[in-house]
């Protein structure tokens, strides 16, 4: 659908910025959508897709900006006020009330009742939810227990959902990406019947051939800036990918250009039921190889099977040339294999804790003598870590949660490397923190790599990745898709080999 | 209410706390002193070493209690069969120390044996068989019951030895059940701020997930956590048959709850990761302390339970109110 001066403007975004933590996740982006249109929004990992959905779906505030529902400025307190509002944003992961019926999802929050104390009335929920799933083409008695459904299904129910609520606006964020193919056209297909309806469609995607399918107007954002917004036809997927990764990386490359180590971490065939298969590759002893790929490839998966973490079911692994079978992290770290994983609340620190606590607490037994903690040693080396990491904080006793992020993923590196590892997985070390800290954190690794650690670098951010690595190795829907060589290569390479057909 | 001095977050020996932190550091001091002082002024006889003594008797067996189940507080977890486990216990050590049967030490461990291999059977079944540990306790609640009334045959156990008894008794004025309580809570005070594994305790607790990705066995430390409460329940068990002179099956009905009761007071999460074995024991004191002084002012029993109430849910809310900064 092309724009004309007459063509209502549903929803607009302008100059919508947000920071998380102190670190931008939107800076001033506008857009806008129309009446009826299949409104793509493309970008890396940590473009500002999914905050600026969220922004518009009334999960948070916005920092600054504001968003115009038929030209008239609104505040969005919370999804309610969005959704009476007729914005509607289908989650991935919450997907409906799986004990109850399709037909009491459908209709969710806008029950018909009969007379004051709220009695349901079954048989026109029934009715209604079979209409909304009629006119939607779908296939879905409105009896069965939503529990019973595909996850394909139960987006398509939320999908009627939204209809039954009079939605303007369905949000969708990468609805197909865990759908099979045919699976993903029927939605495709739905999403068809919703613009023919006059619904506007705002979708994420990572898939190319998708935008290129059905989208009427693609938006490209990167580093929380709009890009651009075309008109989809005329578009190609190269040019998006172009557009997606911009220019060449602000990171500077400096690492020495061939190591030639001995092998520490060999990954033969490894895999896990449903995450990856067979994905091999070997990291040589000052060596840091980047993992690249788009979220959901595997690649947090393959770093925690190395782990221990959620051990892998085929394959090996070998370190040091010998082959080792790691059931849980404390194998690895036995074997000097060290891990900072991904995710700093969820599976990083302890924020009950005391800083020093955190520290320390992989490598506790350094610091015993018999079972006895020498608090004395433990503090002095606590205070030296936090000296060479710059990590600032008012005491090494003050709880790890009041820390800034770049401080906190300081803290948690400073734990992994207490264990004297010598084989070091970084998953995703710069995620949230500020500019400073991550410079600090990029001189750390291109020191331990020179020292001869052996670093295995998981990244969404490409430049960081490409400036890092020796190699880099591009993970596709939970395969190995190539390899690399991050001197010759530039982020569009890499995306392309990262995105789906 | 306040945080407990040896938890490992806040207490070190030169910390200077932040003002605002002052009342989570000494509330329960300050209450209990507050407490007293008032008993003191309505009762000048509160103070006497007499009355001090007969507190301190009166709090051992929930305080070791408390102490118990601080352990399985502290990784967020919960243990519901307290009460079920002294019964259970106190039958089977009293089965053991008729006169002449066994030495006295012999019951004493298989109380406390039993109370560690119910606890290990609770640990094992929330752990392995990944069950919720309210509702594993809770099983184990009603079924360590019935093997109390089982192996009692539902009536009390009697005729101890005297030296069984004793442990009930006094050496040097002292009640034998308040010494124990005081090693316990001394040893856990260390254990708990001084070992790796008590270091463990609270990590787990904190964040399970990153205690594991930091190399923790986290199913040895649930492990530790249960058994050990379960063992410190038989150890309560066999004190308290020793003091009434008889292992009763219907004894220790609901003190679970009032050990969890002071563990919360004491400032222990419920959610796991924050709080301590010393404020237990100051909470277990607090509600000892009340019990005896609105007895001795004569309040009506009824009253005390509604006092008590509020007590436990107001001293969860102050600290909830002080925390949230």
């Amino acid at each position: 659908m092309t724009r004309t001066a007459a063509t209502p403007l549903v929803l607009q975004a302008c100059a919508l910025a947000k920071a998380f933590a102190g670190t931008p996740a939107l800076r001033g982006v506008s857009l806008d959508v129309v009446w009826g249109e299949v409104h793509a929004v493309m970008g890396e990992n940590g473009a500002g897709k999914s905050t600026l959905m969220k922004l518009l779906a009334g999960h948070f505030p916005p920092d600054a900006g504001e968003i115009q529902i038929d030209g008239q400025a609104v505040r969005l307190r919370n999804p309610h006020e969005a959704l009476a509002r007729g914005i509607v944003m289908i989650h991935q992961e919450l997907l409906g009330f799986p004990e109850l019926t399709v037909a009491a999802n459908i209709l969710m929050g806008c029950e018909p009742v009969i007379c004051f104390p709220g009695w349901l009335d079954h048989r026109r929920i029934q009715r209604e939810a079979a209409t909304r799933l009629d006119r939607l083409g779908l296939d879905i008695p409105p009896e069965r227990l939503l529990r019973e459904l595909s996850v394909a299904e139960r987006q398509m129910v939320e999908i009627a959902r939204a209809l039954a609520h009079r939605a303007r606006v369905v949000i969708m964020d990468e609805p197909t990406s865990a759908l099979s193919e045919p699976e993903a056209n029927a939605l495709l297909a739905i999403v068809g019947e919703l613009q023919r309806d006059g619904v506007a469609v705002l979708y994420i995607t990572h898939r190319l051939e998708e935008v290129l399918r059905i989208a009427d107007r693609v938006t490209v954002l990167r580093d929380g800036r709009h890009i651009t917004t075309e008109p989809a036809p005329g578009l190609t997927a190269s040019r998006l990918v172009e557009l997606m990764a911009g220019r060449a990386a602000a990171v500077s490359a400096t690492r020495s250009e061939t190591v030639t180590g001995e092998i520490a971490l060999e990954v033969q065939g490894l895999g896990r039921r449903h995450r990856f298969r067979d994905v091999s590759f070997a990291v040589r002893q000052g060596e840091v190889v980047g993992l690249a790929g788009l979220m959901g490839a595997g690649r947090t998966e393959v770093a925690s099977a190395i782990y221990g973490l959620a051990p892998a079911d085929e394959g090996e692994v070998r370190a040091f040339g010998h082959p080792v079978r790691l059931k849980h992290p404390r194998d690895a770290l036995a074997l000097g294999i060290a891990m900072v994983t991904e995710d700093r609340r969820e599976s990083g620190l302890v924020p009950q804790l005391a800083l020093r606590e955190n520290m320390t607490l992989a490598s506790l037994r350094q610091f015993c003598r018999g079972p006895f903690i020498d608090h004395a040693r433990e503090a002095r080396i606590a205070a030296e870590q936090v000296r060479a990491f710059a990590i600032k904080e008012a005491g090494s006793r003050q709880p790890v949660s009041r820390l800034s992020g770049g401080n906190q993923q300081k803290v948690l590196l400073a734990r992994a490397l207490l264990t004297r590892p010598r084989i070091l997985i970084l998953d995703e070390p710069t995620r949230g923190i500020d500019v400073a800290a991550k410079a600090d954190i990029y001189a750390l690794i291109r020191r331990l790599a020179a020292e001869g650690m052996a670093v295995l670098l998981v990244s969404s951010e490409l430049p960081e990745i490409l400036a890092l690595s020796h190699r880099v190795l591009v993970m596709r829907e939970g395969r190995l898709a190539g390899e690399l060589d991050p001197r010759t290569a530039s982020a569009a390479e890499v995306l392309h080999l990262a995105m789906p057909d | 209410m306040t945080s407990a001095p040896h938890e490992p977050a806040s207490a070190s020996p030169h910390q200077s706390v932040p003002g605002g932190d002052w009342f989570r550091r000494y509330g329960l001091v300050l209450t209990l002193a507050v407490v007293c002082g008032a008993l003191a002024l309505v009762k000048p006889t509160f103070f006497s070493a007499g009355n001090l003594i007969n507190i301190v008797r009166q709090i051992s067996i929930n305080g070791i209690l408390a102490v118990g189940v601080t352990y399985v507080l502290l990784t967020g977890g919960v243990d519901l069969s307290l009460g079920s486990l002294v019964a259970l216990t106190g039958v089977a050590a009293a089965s053991l120390a008729h006169p002449g049967d066994w030495p006295a030490l012999v019951p004493i461990l298989a109380g406390v044996l039993a109370g560690l291999l119910c606890g290990l059977v609770n640990g094992t079944v929330i752990t392995a068989g990944r069950v919720a540990p309210f509702i594993a306790t809770l099983g184990m609640m009603t079924a360590a019951r019935g093997l109390a009334l089982v192996a009692s045959g539902g009536r009390p156990v009697s005729n101890l030895s005297p030296a069984f008894t004793s442990l009930g008794g006094e050496v040097a004025g002292i009640p034998v059940p308040a010494l124990i309580l005081l090693v316990v809570t001394l040893g856990s005070w260390v254990f708990l701020g001084n070992t790796r594994l008590g270091r463990h305790l609270y990590a787990v607790g904190g964040n399970e997930m990153a205690a594991r990705a930091a190399g923790i066995n986290v199913t040895g430390v649930k492990l530790f956590a249960y058994a050990l409460c379960g063992a410190l329940a038989g150890l309560a068990g066999v004190v308290l048959a020793a003091r009434i002179t008889t292992g009763q099956p219907n004894a220790g009905i609901a003190y679970e709850l009032d050990a969890i009761a002071a563990v919360v007071i004491g400032g222990t999460s419920l959610s796991g990761g924050v709080g301590g074995v010393g404020g237990t024991f100051l909470g277990a004191l607090l509600l000892g302390v009340l019990n005896s002084g609105l007895d001795q002012l004569n309040v009506s029993a009824y009253y005390q339970q509604i006092i008590k109430g509020v007590i436990i849910v107001g001293a969860v809310w102050l600290d909830r109110r002080t925390r949230a900064r």
